[in-house]
């Protein structure tokens, strides 16, 4: 709660609709103990009267009455009306949601249907039903706002219930034997809640427009009482000759409700846990780059990446996903990085084209060759001109990667067409000999087909093809396999290994899978907390793993064929990158780990085609 | 996507027979009695008896409901008594008015609210964005009935470059330059608060969508970041984008009642809101009852569009 | 041995397309008529890939959904109400995803206690001392008791799932890819402890996941299930070795193995049958090299080959 209330008063322009609601509502509230005139007392001599004159600081209105006094105590009647009708509507309407979204089935549809009959009529057409029906007056103006408010509350109550009761711990409270009743109470309700306080806060101001509107029309509150918008109403006829009359309730509506709104979004912002992590901010289209030196190229290879850095900084926090990674890969070669989630895998190889999503990613140092010109830092016109054409990403999920809206013929053709001005059927021609080449049937079928008519293993081959699009130099492959059975892995894996050997391509393949590693890769590099521990040819690192961490958690992986048996765990959990220790990120968790591994910085050391950065390694390199 | 249409026509009946129910429901609810509401309470018991026999309202409920639906399905709508002219006929004449005020300001607010949704995404927490976010604010916290008032004041009165009210001008007007000036304003204010609405919801949709994985492989295989955002991201905001564009219709068409007040536009919603003060019952029922079912028929416009643009609504 | 878990003729079709009245558009049969039998403190591996119907198996021996054939009985006592309270008693349920099935705005001692409440009705003290004895069990520290989900790792919240699973005293646990969402040097802690446990309490596991290894390395024996049927069940050493089913010697050719070079075992590029359109007689008739006419009319049985290994195959493969 306190923590809601240091970010809400962060939030400047909250804290400023703060401020105007709170000054609103005081004075709302004492308004009956101040020393203002009768507001319903007419003086006709004293019409029309201008602001700031003696003893009337806003002047009056036709009749003569003094519009300060008709403006605070019709200020009163507008935020107790608007208040109760936005209480009234969310928490009837967030019943009936949460019963439908709970329940489902039938009481849902059936539910469900009546609010889209209620929200087949545009909102006002219902309220002047109901007015009319019940008479003008305030109370009633009140019950229809309220009433047409509710299937609003209803739907999207409804819609987050329903994600909420297809939540597993939902159904671990009924194994653990709470009814209905209890689970609506104590598993479903506190976590709507946050949702109907954001959905009040956000049309509060939006009932007090509603209100005010009926008031203005003549059909909320009735002479001589008035609300702010029976206020303006009244004014309506004089509005040329006494413009202040109008001018006056009508900047009140205007300040309070743009104080509610300007309250509701931080309110919002508050609550909302994917906008306080500052999810909720666009991805640019390349990374941002903020580096002192360049590091020289050394070596060779079609790609070359040298003392790599990429953080990721939210708030005062900074994760340093990537640390001072090098690598290299030969054209025709597979190279594979392994490591656990966290290991900065995967930012390596979306680092390498500018794909971290930034903010908050970062590229703070290092380089990255390719055939000697540096990516990092490239103009982005030089960047989009490789993306794809080179250097190309073949991604984790074929569900969520692929365009939901495009065919993928045209996905293809469009990969094509951005790097090579080509006619459209000529295009199209090529992204059929594209998925022939990833051997898809019926490939002139499947090209007119959109993903989700796809099954995963059909729509990573489209990613593979999509990727072979331009004939690259490198493939990059983020767990191109991770999201499919294992069948399908087998075809998928095969396929790409197929590939690489008839176009010589350069694979840089990021798995957690030593299998698919072992059936792929030619050399591995193995990651942890954003370093690299180890490097080598597959076969030796497999076999005879220097460091304690590649052969621990070789160790712990069961493996078919093994038995029964116990796993050899590795106690503790990965360090968090943005507070690694001093030294070996592994050391707390390694049995050989003495004071020097936590002194300092420990090199990588390379012996022939390998390295390990540990001080006492398993094997001695040769 | 015939076979598409046909099911949404289908499953609108129930909806507008609904509709029927609970406007008949509501005006049920009415207290007191229509006929000494209509002679006036110096009416002779005799008088109230035949109006009574004559507006078939001796019979119970049900009934009575049965004998308005099918009239008004063989177009009867019934008399308006304080205008004395057949209901359908004031209705549709004034709903023409509406028409124009709410389908130009729909047509505004939907292209300028995309646009400025997506150009605030697009440079989001650039001056750009704070520019459209804090106009957008503006626009959803002010009344339009308050906006139209501010309007007549400085552009009509002040500077006296639009006229003040109505739709055509009295002497010498009824072509169409001259609807253009008499519509510019009330179409203006009328359409603030719809853009101001949608802007925010594309906005928020578009950074939804940027943040997706297949926004990250349209960039990958190096897409233009102009096609990125105006092309595939677009297209995919639309989807979260089209149904609020159909609530925002019923909005725009709500908000018309109080522009055409301010505006002494004849449409309907200033109809409406005389026979409510006049309770004039029969003609509340068929204005609403007809102004509803047009909008159901929008809705289903609106869902064929979306159904056009996304291929996963089953068809 | 006794019996711990009996499945009698259990099956679950789902409705597609259900109008709010009439008939529904297609139906699904997500779990085809299955018998099973779990002794007493036997690890049970079921494995399958995804749409194979293992959740939807395991949503029906726990009472989450009811079944639409067939009977579940629990120590010889049927259980053919659908109430979760009933099963909850008897069977308990380790979910996949260890941070969803807590919820996120109660205390971790407000989720373990409701078992020990609503299924014992123990008072505080007695709550207080069960709690203390079970976190201790799953190698948790008291200090956690008061915090919030969201505070832990996938393993640690796992370790939560497990004790809210002891709580209540069941003696049957179902274990739905218990270990898939965590890291494997994580992993590997999880199903240590859960051996542990396992022998500490003598606890029956059904242990559901799609990893050949992981349930080679935990299991007595293994069940392989392949669009809704049971095709192969047989000791857990023996039935990757030497497959009766031709679709457990694809799995078991399929997992990536060091050592093992790559090919794809099968030559065709296959999928799944379309579960709205399913094929008549053996689901997997079309993948399968051995397939003849008998295979695509007719639905084979679970038999018995060998001594104590079952397949649902007209012509199963030789030793």
């Amino acid at each position: 709660m306190t923590r809601f209330l240091k970010l809400l008063i962060r939030n400047r322009l909250a804290a400023l609709g703060g401020a105007v609601i709170l000054a609103v509502v005081v004075l709302a509230l004492i308004t009956p103990l101040l020393p203002l005139q009768a507001p319903n007392v007419t003086n006709t001599a004293d019409r029309f009267i201008r602001p700031f004159s003696p003893g009337h600081l806003l002047g009056t209105d036709h009749l003569g009455r003094d519009l300060l006094s008709r403006l605070l105590w019709g200020t009163r009647l507008s935020l107790a009306v608007g208040a109760s009708a936005a209480v009234i509507a969310a928490v009837i309407g967030a019943a009936v949601g949460i019963v439908a979204g709970y329940f489902g089935g039938r009481i849902d549809n059936v539910i469900m249907r009546l609010v889209d009959m209620l929200m087949a009529f545009p909102y006002i057409l219902l309220a002047l039903a109901i007015v009319a029906a019940l008479g003008p007056g305030l109370m009633n103006a009140l019950i229809a706002v309220a009433a047409v408010n509710v299937p609003f509350f209803a739907r999207n109550i409804r819609g987050i219930t329903v994600g909420i009761a297809g939540r597993e711990f939902v159904d671990a409270a009924r194994l653990a034997g709470m009814g209905h009743g209890r689970i609506i109470l104590f598993e479903i309700l506190p976590n709507v809640v946050p949702v109907i306080v954001i959905a009040m806060s956000t049309t509060i101001g939006w009932m007090i427009l509603e209100t005010a509107g009926l008031s203005f029309l003549g059909l909320g509150s009735q002479p001589p009482q008035a609300d702010l918008g029976s206020m303006l109403g009244e004014a309506r006829a004089a509005l040329i000759a006494a413009p202040h009359t109008s001018v006056v309730p009508g900047a009140m509506i205007l300040a309070i409700v743009m104080g509610i709104n300007l309250l509701g979004d931080g309110v919002r912002d508050a609550l909302d846990p994917r906008l306080r992590s500052g999810a909720l901010t666009r991805p640019m289209p390349a990374t941002s780059v903020r580096r002192e030196t360049v590091p020289a190229p050394q070596g060779g290879g079609v790609l070359q990446l040298a003392d790599l850095e990429t953080r990721f900084e939210i708030g005062p926090r900074i994760y340093r996903a990537v640390n001072k990674v090098s690598l290299e890969v030969a054209p025709g070669e597979c190279l594979g990085i392994i490591g656990e989630s966290g290991s900065g895998k995967s930012v390596t190889a979306l680092s390498i084209m500018g794909l971290v999503a930034s903010p908050p990613g970062v590229i703070t140092g290092g380089a990255a060759y390719y055939r000697g010109d540096d990516l990092i830092g490239a103009p982005y016109r030089r960047l989009r001109s490789l993306r794809g054409d080179r250097i190309a990403y073949i991604f984790q999920d074929p569900q969520a990667t692929l365009h939901p809206l495009y065919r993928v013929g045209d996905q293809l053709a469009e990969a094509i067409r951005v790097h090579h001005s080509i006619s459209r059927a000529e295009a199209e021609d090529r992204a059929i000999d594209l998925l022939t080449a990833v051997r898809i049937p019926n490939a002139e079928s499947r090209a007119r087909a959109y993903p989700h008519e796809l099954s995963g293993g059909m729509r990573q081959r489209v990613g593979i093809a999509m990727a072979m699009a331009n004939d690259p130099d490198i493939i990059i492959a983020d767990e191109p396999t991770t999201a499919l059975d294992v069948t399908v892995q087998a075809q998928i894996l095969s396929l790409l290994d197929d590939l690489r050997r008839e176009r010589g391509l350069a694979i840089i393949f990021i798995t957690h899978d030593f299998g698919v590693v072992a059936q792929l890769c030619d050399r591995v590099a193995v990651m942890y907390a954003g370093r690299i521990v180890e490097e080598g040819p597959t076969g030796t690192v497999l076999d005879a793993p220097a460091h304690p961490y590649t052969r621990r958690l070789i160790a712990c992986v069961p493996e078919l064929g093994q038995g029964r048996r116990r796993l050899e765990a590795i106690p503790g959990l990965p360090p968090a990158v943005d507070r690694l220790p001093a030294g070996c990120a592994f050391a707390p968790r390694c049995d050989k780990a003495r004071d020097a591994c936590t002194a300092g910085d420990i090199a990588l050391e390379r012996a022939g085609a390998r390295a390990v950065r540990c001080l006492f390694p398993e094997e001695t390199l040769t | 996507m015939g076979g598409y249409i046909l099911k949404r026509l289908i499953s609108a009946v129930p909806v507008l027979l609904g509709i029927t129910v609970i406007v008949f429901a509501i005006m049920a609810l009415i207290p007191g009695d229509p006929a000494t509401a209509i002679l006036g309470s110096y009416a002779t018991p005799e008088n109230v008896a035949k109006l009574n026999r004559d507006l078939g309202l001796d019979q119970p409920a049900v009934t009575r409901y049965f004998i308005w639906l099918g009239n008004m399905l063989q177009g009867d709508f019934g008399r308006s008594f304080a205008l004395n002219r057949p209901v359908l006929d004031e209705v549709v004449e004034r709903f023409n008015a509406t028409l124009i005020l709410a389908g130009t300001a729909f047509v505004l607010c939907s292209l300028l609210g995309i646009l400025a949704g997506v150009v605030s995404a697009a440079r989001q927490y650039g001056w750009a964005d704070k520019a459209i976010t804090f106009a957008v604010l503006l626009g959803i916290s002010i009344p339009s009935f308050f906006l139209g008032m501010m309007m007549i004041l400085i552009f009509a009165v002040n500077l006296r470059w639009l006229p003040v009210s109505g739709m055509y001008a009295i002497y010498g007007g009824g072509d169409f330059p001259d609807l253009l000036r008499h519509l510019t304003m009330p179409a203006l204010a009328l359409a603030v608060v719809a853009t101001g609405v949608i802007a925010r919801l594309s906005r928020s949709a578009m950074l939804e969508v940027l943040r997706q994985d297949f926004i990250r492989t349209a960039r990958a295989k190096g897409v233009p970041e102009r096609r990125v955002i105006w092309g595939h991201a677009l297209r995919a905001a639309m989807v979260s984008i089209i149904p609020v564009l159909g609530i925002q219709a019923g909005f725009v068409l709500s908000g018309a009642v109080y522009i055409e007040i301010v505006f002494q536009w004849p449409g309907v919603g200033r109809m409406l809101v005389d026979a409510i003060l006049k309770r004039d019952i029969l003609l509340v029922q068929g204005g609403v009852v007809f102004v509803a079912a047009c909008y159901v028929m929008f809705n289903i416009v609106v869902d064929v569009a979306q159904s056009l643009l996304d291929p996963r609504i089953k068809t | 041995m006794t019996l711990a878990l009996r499945l009698d003729n259990l099956s679950k079709t789902f409705t597609v397309g259900k109008p709010l009245f009439g008939k529904p558009k297609a139906l699904v049969r997500a779990v085809r008529p299955m018998d099973l039998e779990v002794q007493t403190g036997e690890t049970l591996g079921i494995v399958g890939e995804s749409g194979c119907g293992k959740s939807t198996l395991a949503r029906m021996l726990v009472g989450l959904i009811p079944p639409s054939t067939g009977s579940i009985e629990i120590d010889g006592a049927a259980l053919d109400n659908a109430d979760p309270a009933v099963f909850g008693r008897r069977i308990q349920y380790v979910f996949q995803d260890p941070i969803s099935s807590l919820n996120p705005r109660k205390t971790i001692r407000q989720i373990i206690e409701v078992p020990l409440k609503r299924l014992h009705g123990m008072d505080r003290a007695a709550r207080a001392a069960r709690i203390s004895e079970i976190f201790a069990a799953v190698n948790l520290r008291e200090e956690f008791l008061d915090r919030y989900p969201h505070e832990f790792s996938g393993g640690q919240a796992q370790r939560i799932g497990i004790a809210r699973a002891l709580a209540a005293n069941a003696s049957i646990l179902i274990l739905d890819e218990p270990v898939s969402a965590l890291d494997v040097s994580v992993q590997a802690q999880v199903l240590n402890l859960l051996a542990d446990l396992k022998a500490e309490f003598g606890l029956t596991y059904l242990f559901i996941t799609h990893d050949l290894a992981v349930v080679e390395a935990v299991s007595d024996r293994i069940a392989v299930l392949y669009f809704g049927t049971l095709v192969e069940l047989g000791r857990a050493e023996r039935i990757f070795n030497a497959p009766k089913h031709p679709y457990t010697r694809l799995l078991a050719g399929s997992a990536p193995v060091v050592g093992r070079p790559l090919t794809a075992p099968e030559g065709r590029e296959t999928e799944l049958p379309d579960p709205l359109n399913p094929p008549p007689g053996c689901a997997f008739a079309a993948r399968c090299s051995r397939a003849t006419d008998l295979c695509r009319t007719q639905e084979p049985r679970l038999t018995r080959q060998g001594e104590d290994q079952f397949a649902a195959c007209h012509h199963p493969l030789e030793p």
